[in-house]
Formats: structure tokens, C-alpha cells, sequence
């Protein structure tokens, strides 16, 4: 989509604003991100790459799947580099480049999310569980404790169903989103 | 009487709703009108941003544009997470280019952008004059008189800071306040705002297993006797994982909702405030509070009971000294 004469951390700071370029790698944003232990690049490692322009390196990188987006590091960050907003952009452009090795799960759980709301105009906590082993193919998963949800009146096999369902198909349609 | 608009928001509405019954029970107790949006709709947590920017300010703003239409200046959005949301679209829309204007033709509805948006904590801080006063007014023992309770605030109550900007994201104090006014001793802990893994909690659970297990330790090991949140999915996360998390022989946390406790120092009933529905029981935390409570209350009875038996023995004695003309100083002042 962008010229190949522009670097990422040009693009970013045209979609969020920000730049990376300010970043001084002090990695305290890493000191307190939750997944820094899991993830292979932690937040100041991603930073990097941007700034290298590394764009295929980072939008192939599999922690910016990792990342919770709780925006701890963005609230820690001394610079104001807002991490967490340029993971998230990374993660954007990785999905419209389809180098996007989104997990399957993580899209699944988006995707079931989304067309319960479609629907229904709320959440059906039952039906989004179907919907998201449907999607994400993980048929065992026990992805809650059902009965125990059920015997406790914290499930119910009916949706609820909003009177302006047709103005929620309209918001879709207008921001151009097909679950 | 406070009346606000109430967006329930669809995890109240579903498996959290003993938050919804606690805060109904509470907001009654200390005169909060709450009146449900008409027709609410799905804030479209974070699958509607991460997925397109626009649908994550779109969803939500149908509901602020109900509030505003229904006449109200102010939504109350419990959850975490919908508060989130919902503050997020609000400033959103109000600071970036384009989508004010955007917005009546995206929601078919006019808006305007005019209601705040309050989380539960904020408005039960803003209430903790009158829950401190309805506390000592209430005849039952307060069972969670200088009882050690952790305040959990996790991530989407405080940041991002210009999204919430209600209470210091590194060290808020607004849930403290809250514990503080129930009677009981809010503890100084490591984990407050730290992220419990929630936006993985179905697809990748070992995760939200390690982050819970640590944010629980830290909770017992400077003393809590239970955790108090105000998110359905924190709650979640701590409540029914844990039995996943726990290692052999720890007595389990109880993780209550920021209004059952309130609630319970109220001295309403467990049950009217949904405390059976957590499966971490509560019931032995609660029955031993109760039991410490009367005990105590019993205990300072009979202190001032002994204490007016012994003064009124001391006036006896100075009667009498009176009488048989032996009367020192204050003696002389008795009649
Ligand atoms: S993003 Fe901020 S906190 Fe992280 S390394 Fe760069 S300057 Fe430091
Ligand atoms: S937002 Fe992502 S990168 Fe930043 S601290 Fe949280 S998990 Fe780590
Ligand atoms: S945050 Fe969750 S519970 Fe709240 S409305 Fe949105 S989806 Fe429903
Ligand atoms: S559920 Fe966990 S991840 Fe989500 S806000 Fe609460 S603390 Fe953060």
C-alpha cells in the first residue's frame, strides 16, 4: 500500500501520530509488560525494529500477537513513544499486508465476537462460545466452565435480541466491516 | 438523589450478574437512581477496535446517543471494560478530526457528544461520605469492620490516563477510599494495576494462569483476606480460574465486586447481593467476618457495660463517703 520509498516508522507516525523514531530504548516500557516472559521480542525490541525499518521483520513477528494490549507500557514509557499504539498499528498493517499470521484463535474470538453483536446488538455468551470453537476448529476446547456458568445463573440459552438490530447491521455496513 | 443513565453492558446482563444485582441493591441503599438505557447495545470491547477504528467508536457512541436522547448528562458504565469503551469513543470524538461529524449519519440517530461517562468505583468514591455514614447508622454488627482487603483496579479502570483520567493509573486510590469508608483496611499491595492477561482469557489461558496466580500471591502475602474488583472480567479471570491456579492446600481467595462489599458493611443479605453466584465460596469468609463482628460488638458492649458498672460503683462509694462526712474534693461536689 506504501511507497517503497517510505520507511514504517514514517507510516506509523502518519496513522497514530506518534514516532517511533523518539524511542531511546531505555526499556522500561519491557520491564513491566505481563508478556514480556512469553514473547520472544518484548515491547522496546518491536520499537527497534521500527525504527530500523525492518517492516518485514515486524510485521511477521509473532509477539505482536502476544501483546494484551493493557497499555502498561505506554503508561510507563518516559518519552511518550505510546508503545502499546504502535503495536497495535504494527498489527494492522501486518493484517492488511496478509503477511498476517493472525493466530488462528486470536481471529476467531474477534470474528465470533463481532457477529454476536451483528445479530443481536449484545453479547450471547453461549452462542459466542459455539460460534468461536466453529471458527477457531478447537471443538474440545473447554473455553469456560459451563455447567458450573449454568448451575450458577451466569448462562442462559437465549440470546437477548435489541429492538434497534437494524441500526447495528447500519454501523457495520457504514464503517465497511463483515465479520 | 443522583439519576444517571445505567449501561449494564452485556457481561452484567450475562455471566456477571451479581454485579448488576449488588450495584441495584447498593445504589438503592444510598439513594443513586439508576435508569437503563432504552434498547443499549454492545460496546464491542476490544474486538470492535482492534478489528476497525471507526466500528470501535461507532458501537459504543449509539449508546451515549441513546443516554443523551433519553435526557440524561450522565452514563454509568460498570464494567471495566465498557467504561473503557465508552470513554474512549467520547474522547475519541471529541478530539479527532472528522468523527463528530461522522457520527449522526454512522448511528442514524443525532449526537451531540454531551454525557459523561462514570465508572462504579468513581461513583461510589463520590458517595463514601454517605456510605460511611449509612455504615455506622446500620444495627447489624458491620462484619467487615478492620478486615484486610485488596483493592484490584487492573488495567481498563485507569488506562490509557487521557482515556480515563478519573483516578492516577500507578497508584489510584479511588477503590482504597471506597474500602476505607465500608470500615475495613485497605492493604498496600504490588499488583493494583497490573494486567491479570484478560483479552486472552479464552484463547490463551496459560497465560491469564500465570498473571492471576501472581497478582493472588501478592494479595495473601501482604494479608488480604479477599480481593475486590470492579470489572466482570477481571473478576472472571481471578474467580473461576482459580481452582486452576491454586497450588495444594492454599485456602482460596474470595474476589468480591467492589459493590458487595459495599453491601455487605450496608448489612444487605448475601444473597440479595448475588454472593452465591462466585465459585470461589464465599460463604466461610463471610460467616467468620459475621461471627468476628458479633463477637466484637458483644465484647464492646460488656466493656461498657463494665466500664458504667464500675462508674456507677465509684458514685456509689462517694455517696457514701459523703454521707459518713469523709468526702474528699470531688466528694464534696456530689449532692
Ligand atoms: S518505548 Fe519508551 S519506555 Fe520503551 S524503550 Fe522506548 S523510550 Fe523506553
Ligand atoms: S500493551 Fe502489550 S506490549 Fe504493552 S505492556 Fe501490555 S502486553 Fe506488553
Ligand atoms: S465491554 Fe464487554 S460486556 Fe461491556 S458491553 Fe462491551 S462487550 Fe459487552
Ligand atoms: S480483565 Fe484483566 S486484562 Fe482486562 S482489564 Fe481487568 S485486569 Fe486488565
Amino acid at each position: 500500500m506504501s511507497a517503497p520509498s517510505r520507511t514504517l516508522a514514517t507510516d506509523i507516525l502518519e496513522a497514530t501520530g506518534i514516532n517511533p523514531a523518539t524511542c531511546y530504548q531505555c526499556g522500561k516500557c519491557s520491564a513491566g509488560c505481563p508478556m514480556a516472559s512469553e514473547s520472544d521480542l518484548r515491547p522496546h525490541n518491536v520499537m527497534r525494529l521500527v525504527v530500523q525499518d525492518r517492516r518485514e521483520a515486524a510485521l511477521s513477528e509473532q509477539s505482536i500477537w502476544l501483546c494484551l494490549t493493557c497499555e502498561t507500557c505506554s503508561a510507563r514509557c518516559p518519552n511518550a513513544c505510546d508503545p502499546a499504539r504502535v503495536i497495535d498499528a504494527v498489527r494492522e498493517m501486518s493484517i492488511e499486508a496478509e503477511v498476517a499470521d493472525m493466530p488462528r484463535n486470536v481471529a476467531a474470538f474477534h470474528r465470533a465476537f463481532l457477529e454476536q453483536i451483528r445479530t443481536n446488538g449484545r453479547l450471547h455468551e453461549m452462542g459466542m462460545v459455539m460460534e468461536y470453537k466453529l471458527r477457531s476448529g478447537d471443538l474440545m476446547k473447554d473455553v469456560i466452565n459451563a455447567p458450573g456458568m449454568l448451575s450458577r445463573g451466569k448462562l442462559s440459552f437465549r440470546a437477548e435480541r435489541i429492538e434497534g438490530v437494524a441500526e447495528i447491521k447500519r454501523i457495520f455496513e457504514k464503517c465497511g466491516v463483515t465479520p | 438523589m443522583t439519576d444517571v443513565a445505567y449501561y449494564p453492558g452485556c457481561s452484567l446482563h450475562g455471566t456477571s450478574r451479581e454485579f448488576d444485582e449488588s450495584l441495584r441493591a447498593v445504589a438503592a441503599e444510598l439513594g443513586i437512581g439508576l435508569t437503563e438505557i432504552a434498547d443499549w447495545s454492545c460496546c464491542g470491547a476490544s474486538s470492535g477496535h482492534t478489528t476497525d477504528h471507526l466500528l470501535g467508536v461507532a458501537l459504543p457512541a449509539r449508546n451515549l446517543a441513546l443516554a443523551e436522547a433519553q435526557g440524561f448528562d450522565t452514563v454509568l458504565a460498570p464494567c471495566a471494560a465498557c467504561y473503557n469503551r465508552l470513554s474512549a469513543a467520547r474522547l475519541a470524538i471529541a478530539t479527532e478530526d472528522g468523527l463528530a461529524e461522522q457520527m449522526p449519519d454512522i448511528l442514524g440517530h443525532p449526537f451531540a457528544n454531551s454525557v459523561d461517562v462514570h465508572n462504579a468505583v468513581e461513583l461510589l468514591r463520590d458517595a463514601s461520605v454517605t456510605i460511611e455514614e449509612k455504615v455506622a447508622a446500620t444495627l447489624a454488627p458491620n462484619p467487615l469492620e478492620g478486615v484486610k482487603l485488596a483493592a484490584y483496579y487492573g488495567c481498563l479502570l485507569v488506562r490509557p490516563f487521557e482515556v480515563c483520567g478519573y483516578d492516577d493509573p500507578e497508584q489510584p486510590t479511588s477503590m482504597d477510599e471506597v474500602i476505607d469508608a465500608c470500615g475495613a483496611d485497605d492493604v498496600d499491595w504490588d499488583m493494583k494495576v497490573e494486567c491479570c492477561g484478560g483479552a486472552f482469557s479464552v484463547s490463551r489461558t496459560a497465560s491469564v494462569l500465570r498473571l492471576g496466580r501472581a497478582i493472588i500471591d501478592n494479595a495473601r502475602s501482604h494479608g488480604a483476606e479477599a480481593i475486590i474488583v470492579a470489572c466482570p472480567l477481571c473478576h472472571s479471570n481471578l474467580d473461576l480460574r482459580q481452582k486452576a491456579m491454586a497450588q495444594r492446600g492454599e485456602e482460596p481467595m474470595p474476589i468480591l465486586f467492589v459493590t458487595q462489599m459495599v453491601g455487605l458493611a450496608l448489612g444487605l443479605a448475601p444473597v440479595d447481593l448475588g454472593l452465591g453466584r462466585h465459585f470461589v465460596d464465599t460463604e466461610p469468609l463471610i460467616a467468620r467476618l459475621v461471627q468476628q463482628a458479633a463477637k466484637r460488638v458483644a465484647a464492646e458492649k460488656l466493656a461498657k457495660e463494665e466500664a458504667a458498672a464500675k462508674a456507677a460503683a465509684r458514685a456509689e462509694k462517694q455517696k457514701v463517703g459523703v454521707a459518713a462526712g469523709t468526702s474528699g474534693a470531688e466528694g464534696g461536689e456530689a449532692q
